[in-house]
């Protein structure tokens, strides 16, 4: 029987994957917004199963909300990706250095 | 029973519509020409909106099944947001149109941005939560990278792009435990599931993931790393806004979230806040020192000021709350006007941020560097300006609330950045002589602006000009 821990899990291993592709990552800015996505997805997840399991629809409604402004926001991304390749002429994350903070 | 609903959010629909109405009439009008005029409408529509707020019924109002709460302290927040943007919107035009990115678009995502404050600010529920701060942070990233044949530009809106993500995720994280350990999102259900003492730990995760979403949006220490690349890479008057509105807006989030949904569990959260307080503090103060871009250093400037906002959050109480509402409003002042100064600095023509060009300003221009002279002592909390009064109104409220440490460690770290303040002042008056003297943009409304911002700082010593009274009565219909 796959309980709410099961599907709990996936979902923190999913986030924590996503998290270290964010900050391991040095090739490739792409990269970057699949990482966002994954972390993004993991949320839903989560959502998803504490909902179903406490028979609460708000969780799923919280999802879909979440589904469109991800979209959105990937759209923005990889607009500004575009612009950014059009300046540098690469989208390598070790070169994104022009301001040292 | 939905009229009434509706009612509850008509400045946030009448903002959204003039946004669309203004989108479609520019892309099928005269696009980019109409693009100043349209500023000026915008900036006069924020000031309506925010006139009317204040005059506006008393009392908390609940619309949507408590999704959305205007009560004073939302309308503090929201009239302070709105009069920040209007003032941010009508020093741009200048500097945008030299720099050729003067485009119809930027009033229209300001707009939709404040509309995303708006809805942040008066959020009841982690869903409206999270869609207000969405749309408030997407235009945000779109407008950082409006220059878009900058390298830059581009390269401060794609770090702010995907640390605003990743602070989104973590917020989002933490929002999905919150939901399934409380069984539901909105905030009366959660302090209700918090309980008086102390919380579960899956809650206490939740939070404290949702505590480090936020404090990326309001840049404090750890969550800071983005603010100097995106004050230094973006274009000024965008810097100008990132500086003001916005923060204003995140703040209001987290005092908002942390007393509605966890304000039965102070105790939990007391010491998180004031550790980020600290750590923002000494961050934003010493780091300063180095800096020789102004914009850079306004970004140390705003996270070492957003360090002494949390102090009044990390009391816990109204008293905490309405200095922390003082701070903010005072803090937006200030910024606005030190903002309207960096956007005259010019030489030949060219807009620059070097601190070393404002060598002996005084002498080729004395008004604007006694201005700027004002703007400074505030920014350091040298009395009697306001800034002194908003660090005196969060120190006190700290006292009160026993983090006697935490007043102690934030007066030496005010010490510390009003070397960095004084020292422009110093190069200002007793600099070296200049090879060639800055000259200021001849703007009127850059000179109104500075001047109208340096002369609050110093009047703002009768009463406060008021903003006590009403940061009180704020407070006290947020903290329960």
């Amino acid at each position: 029987m796959i309980g709410l821990q099961h599907y709990l899990t996936v979902a923190a291993i999913l986030f924590v994957i996503g998290v270290f592709g964010l900050f391991l990552n040095r090739k490739n800015v792409i990269i970057l917004l699949m990482s966002i996505e994954l972390m993004l997805l993991s949320v839903n997840i989560n959502l998803v199963a504490f909902s179903s399991f406490a028979g609460d629809l708000v969780g799923q409604v919280f999802t879909l909300f979440i589904l469109t402004v991800a979209a959105a926001e990937a759209a923005i991304g990889l607009a500004i990706l575009v612009s950014f390749f059009r300046n540098r002429g690469t989208i390598t994350v070790e070169d994104v250095n022009v301001m040292k903070g | 029973m939905v009229p009434a609903d509706l009612s509850i959010i008509l400045p946030e629909i009448l903002l959204s519509v003039f946004a669309m109405l203004a989108l479609l009439g520019a892309v099928y009008g005269r696009k980019d020409r109409i693009a100043t005029s349209l500023i000026w409408v915008t900036a006069a529509i924020f000031i309506i909106a925010a006139l009317s707020l204040m005059r506006s019924a008393n009392g908390t109002e609940i619309g949507f099944n408590g999704m959305f709460i205007n009560d004073g302290f939302a309308r503090f927040a929201k009239v302070v947001v709105l009069f920040s943007a209007a003032a941010v919107l009508v020093i741009s035009p200048d500097y945008l149109a030299e720099r050729k990115i003067l485009k119809f678009e930027y009033p229209v995502l300001i707009t939709l941005s404040v509309v995303g404050m708006m809805m942040m600010i008066s959020a009841g529920d982690l869903m409206l939560l999270y869609m207000g701060l969405e749309l408030q942070s997407l235009c945000l990233y779109i407008i950082a990278s409006m220059r878009r044949d900058s390298l830059k530009s581009t390269e401060a809106g794609l770090k702010y792009f995907v640390l605003g993500a990743l602070s989104s995720g973590l917020l989002l994280y933490g929002a999905s435990l919150i939901y399934g350990y409380a069984g539901t999102t909105s905030f009366l259900g959660i302090f209700a599931a918090a309980g008086q003492d102390h919380a579960d730990i899956g809650l206490l995760l939740g939070l404290v993931l949702m505590l480090a979403g936020m404090a990326f949006k309001v840049s404090a220490v750890p969550f800071h790393m983005w603010t100097p690349d995106v004050y230094e890479g973006a274009p000024t008057p965008v810097t100008a806004f990132f500086a003001t509105a916005p923060k204003v807006a995140a703040m209001a989030l987290f005092a908002r979230v942390l007393h509605d949904a966890f304000g039965g569990i102070v105790g939990d959260w007391q010491q998180v806040v004031a550790l980020i307080s600290l750590l923002s503090m000494y961050l934003g103060a010493i780091a300063a020192i180095g800096q020789t871009n102004i914009k850079r250093l306004m970004a140390y400037s705003s996270i070492a000021h957003m360090g002494y906002a949390l102090m009044g959050l990390a009391a816990g109480t109204s008293l905490g709350i309405e200095a922390l509402l003082t701070y903010m409003a005072i803090y937006v002042t200030m910024n606005v006007g030190t903002f309207a100064f960096i956007l005259t600095m010019q030489k030949d023509g060219q807009p620059v941020t070097d601190i070393s060009t404002l060598n002996m300003l005084s002498r080729s221009e004395p008004g604007k560097a006694l201005a700027m002279l004002v703007l400074l002592f505030s920014l350091a909390g040298v009395p009697p300006t306001l800034g002194f009064f908003a660090k005196w109104s969060v120190w006190n409220a700290a006292l009160d609330a026993d983090l006697v440490w935490l007043v102690v460690a934030s007066a030496i770290a005010s010490a510390i950045g009003a070397y960095y303040y004084l020292r422009i002042v110093y190069l200002m008056y007793f600099g070296e002589e200049p090879q060639e003297a800055l000259v200021c943009r001849p703007s009127v409304v850059l000179s109104g602006v500075l001047t109208v911002s340096s002369v609050a700082m110093i009047l703002g010593m009768i009463n406060l000009l008021g903003l006590e009274g009403a940061a009180e009565a704020a407070a006290a219909t947020l903290v329960r």
